[in-house]
Formats: C-alpha cells, sequence, structure tokens
C-alpha cells in the first residue's frame, strides 16, 4: 500500500473501531485511535503476517504489551480477514472470543496479554528463539507510556541489549497521558528517549500519527547490527476525533449516539481530504 | 545417606534429554550454580539464557521461547519464582497456554537459616490456583529422574518444586512409573492413610514403619502432582482407610493438606488431620529440625495415629 492508501486505512479502522465499543457499550476509546496509525502502518506497510496462515513460521510477531489497544488490534485482524469482520459485533459480549483484551484464541493474536509490562519480555523471548534457529522474522511489540513505570520493562530491555537483539522492535505509544493524567505528573518518565538510548538501544524518534514518517522509520531506518530499536512514537491521545484528542477521560470512555455521529463525520471528512491530496 | 540432591537428579537427565533435543533450552536467573546447573551451561552453553536476577523476566522470555517453538526450563529460587514473577506465570504461561517448565528450586524450608524471605511456604497455594498448571513436588533423586522425563513428554505449563539437599530415598530404584496426576502407594494399609508429597514422604515412610509395630496399618500414598490431584486414590483412602494425615513442608493454608480436605469434605468426609506450617515465619535451621518443630515427624504422626484411630 502507498502512504495514501495507508492513511486512509488508519481512518476506516478508526470508524471500524468506534462503530465497535459504540456498539459494545465498553472500550479504550483513547487509547485505541492514538495507536492506529502504528499498527496500520505494521500490519499494512512493514510485517509480513498471511491471514491464511496465522501459525506461518517465517511471520514476523507482533505483542500488544499495551493490551488495551485491543479495538485496534481486533478490526485490523478482522479487515484483513483473520476472522469474519461481522465478530466485532461481539466484542465484549457474554461468551465472545473478542474480549476486552488480547485473547490468543482469535486468530492473529500471538499472546494474551494485557497485564502492563509483560510484552517486552515475551517479544525478547520470541527474538531470542529467531536468533538460535536462525529464522528471519522480527518482532515488534508496542508498550504504552504509561506502562513504563513497571520494572518488569526495565528488566526486558536489559535483556534485549544483552542479547544483541537486532530483529526486536519496540514500540511506544507516547502520548503521554495515562488514566489518571498525564505521565509527568503521576509518574515521571522524562527524559525517556535517554534512558532507553543508555539501556542500549537504537533509539528513533517519530511522530507516530504521521504515516509517510512511520513507515519511513520502520522499514528505512538505519538497523545498527547488534541493537535492539525503541521506536519513540509521539501521538495525541484521541487522534481523529476532535473532542477525544488529548482529554484523560476518554482512555476508556464510550461514545454517546450523538459523539459517534460527530466522530464519524470527521473522520468522513478526513477521508476526503486524503482524497483530495491526490488530485 | 544418599548425597545427590534433587536438582542435580534434574540436571543430569535434563542435559540427557537436550543432547537428543536441541529444542530443549535451560534458562537461569543467576542461579546455575545452586539449580546445580553448571554441568548443562558448560556443555550445551547455546541451549542455555541467562537472564540476571530477573525473575518476570526470565518468565515472560521462556514464554516468548516457548511460543516460538523451544521448549524452556526455567529453573529459579523456588520463593521468588513461585511469588515474584506469578503474575507472569498466569498470563504468559498459563493463560496464554506456553509449554513452560517452572522448576522452583531450594523450595521449602531449605534455604534454612536465610529465613522467610527466602523460604518457598505459599508456592503450592499460589501456583495450584492458576487454571491449568500442573504443580508437582517429586520425592527423591529417582523421583525427580521419572518425573524429569514424564515432564519433557508433557506439552503445557508446570510448576515443580525441589529441596536444596540430599534427602534420603524414598525409592528402591527409579525403575517405577511414573505419572503426572496420578499417587503412587508406597505403603499398603488400612486403618489409616498418610499423604505425603516431596521431603515429607520419607517422613511418612519412616511413621508407617513404626506404626506398623504398634499393630496399625498404614497406608502410604505420595502424591507428587498436587494438581491435577488423583481425587480417586484420595477417595479410595477415605473409604477404605476412614482416616487421612497430610504432612507438607508448606503452610497449612492452600497447600497439599487444603488440596485433599477440599475433596474429602466434599465427598467423601473423614477426620483428617494436617501437619504443615502455622501461619507464621517458619523456625530457621535444617530442614530436619525444623520440620521435628513443627511436628513433621515420623513420632509425630504416630503419636497423632495413635490419637486418631484410639489407640494412643
Amino acid at each position: 500500500m502507498n502512504i495514501d492508501e495507508l492513511r486512509r486505512k488508519a481512518v476506516q479502522i478508526r470508524m471500524d473501531l468506534l462503530r465497535m465499543i459504540h456498539h459494545a457499550k465498553t472500550g479504550h476509546t483513547g487509547s485505541s485511535l492514538s495507536n492506529t496509525d502504528i499498527l496500520v502502518a505494521l500490519y499494512y506497510g512493514v510485517m509480513r503476517v498471511d491471514a491464511a496462515r496465522p501459525k506461518w513460521e517465517e511471520r514476523d510477531r507482533f505483542i500488544a504489551s499495551k493490551g488495551h489497544a485491543v479495538e485496534s488490534l481486533y478490526c485490523i485482524l478482522a479487515d484483513k480477514g483473520f476472522f469474519p469482520k461481522e465478530e466485532l459485533k461481539t466484542y465484549s459480549r457474554f461468551g465472545s472470543r473478542l474480549i476486552g483484551h488480547p485473547n490468543n484464541k482469535v486468530p492473529g493474536v500471538e499472546m494474551n496479554t494485557g497485564a502492563l509490562g509483560h510484552g517486552l519480555s515475551i517479544a525478547v523471548g520470541m527474538a531470542k528463539a529467531a536468533k538460535m534457529d536462525g529464522k528471519p522474522y522480527r518482532v515488534y511489540t508496542l508498550m504504552g507510556d504509561g506502562e513504563q513505570a513497571e520494572g518488569s520493562v526495565w528488566e526486558a530491555a536489559m535483556a534485549g541489549a544483552h542479547y544483541k537483539l537486532d530483529n526486536l522492535i519496540g514500540i511506544i505509544d507516547r502520548n503521554k497521558l495515562q488514566i489518571s493524567g498525564t505521565t509527568e505528573e503521576v509518574m515521571g518518565l522524562e527524559p525517556l528517549e535517554e534512558k532507553w538510548a543508555a539501556f542500549g538501544w537504537n533509539v528513533v524518534p517519530v511522530n507516530g500519527n504521521d504515516m509517510a514518517e512511520l513507515v519511513d522509520a520502520l522499514q528505512a531506518a538505519p538497523r545498527e547490527a547488534g541493537k535492539p530499536i525503541l521506536l519513540m512514537a509521539y501521538t495525541t491521545k484521541g487522534k481523529g476525533v476532535s473532542f477525544a484528542e488529548n482529554v484523560p477521560h476518554w482512555h476508556h470512555h464510550v461514545p454517546s449516539d450523538a459523539e459517534l455521529e460527530q466522530a464519524l463525520a470527521e473522520l468522513a471528512g478526513q477521508l476526503q481530504e486524503i482524497a483530495g491530496d491526490r488530485v | 545417606m544418599n548425597q545427590i540432591a534433587n536438582r542435580q537428579a534434574l540436571c543430569e537427565k535434563l542435559l540427557e534429554l537436550a543432547r537428543k533435543d536441541r529444542d530443549i533450552v535451560l534458562l537461569a536467573s543467576d542461579s546455575r550454580g545452586s539449580a546445580s546447573m553448571v554441568p548443562f551451561v558448560k556443555e550445551l552453553p547455546e541451549q542455555f539464557v541467562e537472564t540476571g536476577i530477573a525473575e518476570q523476566n526470565i518468565v515472560g522470555i521462556a514464554a516468548g521461547l516457548a511460543h516460538s517453538g523451544k521448549k524452556p526450563w526455567v529453573t529459579s529460587p523456588a520463593c521468588f519464582l513461585s511469588m515474584r514473577a506469578i503474575e507472569q506465570v498466569k498470563v504468559d504461561v498459563a493463560y496464554s497456554a506456553t509449554n513452560v517448565k517452572l522448576i522452583g528450586i531450594s523450595g521449602g524450608v531449605s534455604y534454612g537459616a536465610l529465613g522467610m524471605s527466602h523460604h518457598s511456604l505459599q508456592d503450592i497455594a499460589v501456583t495450584r490456583a492458576i487454571p491449568g498448571l500442573a504443580v508437582i513436588l517429586p520425592a527423591d533423586r529417582h523421583e525427580t529422574k521419572r518425573m524429569t522425563e514424564a515432564l519433557a513428554a508433557h506439552e503445557g505449563g508446570v510448576y515443580v518444586r525441589i529441596g536444596r539437599n540430599p534427602v534420603e530415598d524414598s525409592y528402591e530404584s527409579d525403575d517405577y512409573p511414573f505419572e503426572i496426576g496420578k499417587a503412587v502407594t508406597m505403603r499398603e494399609g488400612n486403618d489409616v492413610t498418610l499423604i505425603a508429597a516431596g521431603e515429607t514422604v520419607r517422613v511418612a515412610l519412616d511413621a508407617a514403619d513404626l506404626l506398623r509395630a504398634d499393630g496399625v496399618g498404614c497406608r502410604v500414598l505420595n502424591m507428587h502432582t498436587i494438581k491435577p490431584l488423583d481425587t480417586e486414590a484420595i477417595l479410595k483412602a477415605a473409604e477404605e482407610t476412614g482416616r487421612i494425615i497430610t504432612l507438607e513442608e508448606h503452610s497449612i493454608y492452600g497447600g497439599l493438606g487444603a488440596a485433599v480436605a477440599e475433596t474429602v469434605v466434599q465427598h467423601r468426609p473423614v477426620p483428617m488431620r494436617i501437619l504443615g506450617i502455622p501461619d507464621e515465619p517458619a523456625i530457621t535451621g535444617k530442614t530436619s529440625e525444623v520440620f521435628a518443630h513443627y511436628g513433621i515427624s515420623a513420632a509425630n504422626v504416630r503419636t497423632v495415629a495413635l490419637a486418631m484411630s484410639g489407640k494412643g
């Protein structure tokens, strides 16, 4: 897909996840909107995955360490054909396999996540296995910025550098908001880039809501042999929906009927703008 | 007295298996020495992953390795592996259904004088509450070998606890069938049943010998697998012997005794006594001294059994 197609895809995924959350009356709206561009860049632009073969051995792996990003992940997997799109309507319903954090009973979901601070360790194990077996796949994990307060993240950061896992790409959705307020109020993280660099990672800052920058960073960023990559993706929480942007309350808030209508209208406008860019 | 600790027996057997199966990976958290795994590390460094002192990370890495087709065995002190990393055990191993073997070493009170921080006396309670996770305590070096073979053939998450020091043999050899989830009847008898696991099996056997001299027929069940529990053997024992005494190197809350009692009380209520560590930081000392202090001794089991059977 070219960059405009990826941008359009991201807008469509935002529409899908808003409809899904509205229908289910539950979900992490702000968080999913925030990282939609990152997941679209990965799943449609960068990662080698095949919906017909979810367990294909050579596939790239994605671990949603930030498990509350599950809505964007489910919508993308459904859109790619890992499971029927119709099933999105069961999200969070009684007995559904589409539960509120990633569930590996869903085709395309690698591991159950949601307890924060786990994903990077798992990704280290997968990347280490690839090295041990001489396999070419890469392992990507998306972390939240609030999640950086978990000590286990830093245990895994040490291990990733220690084992020189240059097939491992950590991504932080740096939207600077968590459920109780700003990350710097709750537990100051800055200087976060310097911390990761000090842990031995190749830190690549990027606008995480700019598709061209994201794809470029994921595909063309200078890779240093023997160093894992940390993509510091600066994003806006609630991205794409004006009234949800940068509002902590939208971390886990469900749009009303009127809010959904407005949000979908705004997103439809964005689709037209992207189309207009091309003319 | 046998001089081979269960952890050495495990290393020997695992090394033997890993030579043939290159997917077996050993992990240690700065604990390769205390896990007696140095021979493995020296011979098969390509199948070894060191994580440093990071129990959460070691379990997550193991889950990632398992997800990618490796067969990871995590060796880490039981006290830390079972408590500090328990969320990774719950989510990354059990919930995600990854084939990770968790070996808690130097378990129970085998760290002796190091005190409560290093004793693992809550690990059975915690691990057996996790769905799908098997929980096993081998009795001696022979059982450790058989268990290691059985675990290598078993697909799924397991928590094993083994002690630090050599323990007296409970078996004469390793020539016996070991099946995950199947108790072993070590002594036959119909007056009382002693149910033990791990290092308390030897205590139960000694107690049974004393009681035989008293004319009390004592059945001894080695309940090496605490989960899945062999409820059939327990209910048969309740039915046929009418009295049960459990012995464990664990808090009396949530361990072997509690597991047996849950089964007995719901399906075949009979008088029971639970011998274990009371609700206090365990006294320090050699395992035998600690056991004796809390009545986990052949002499005390004899007293309890005689009282229960009306012969005391």
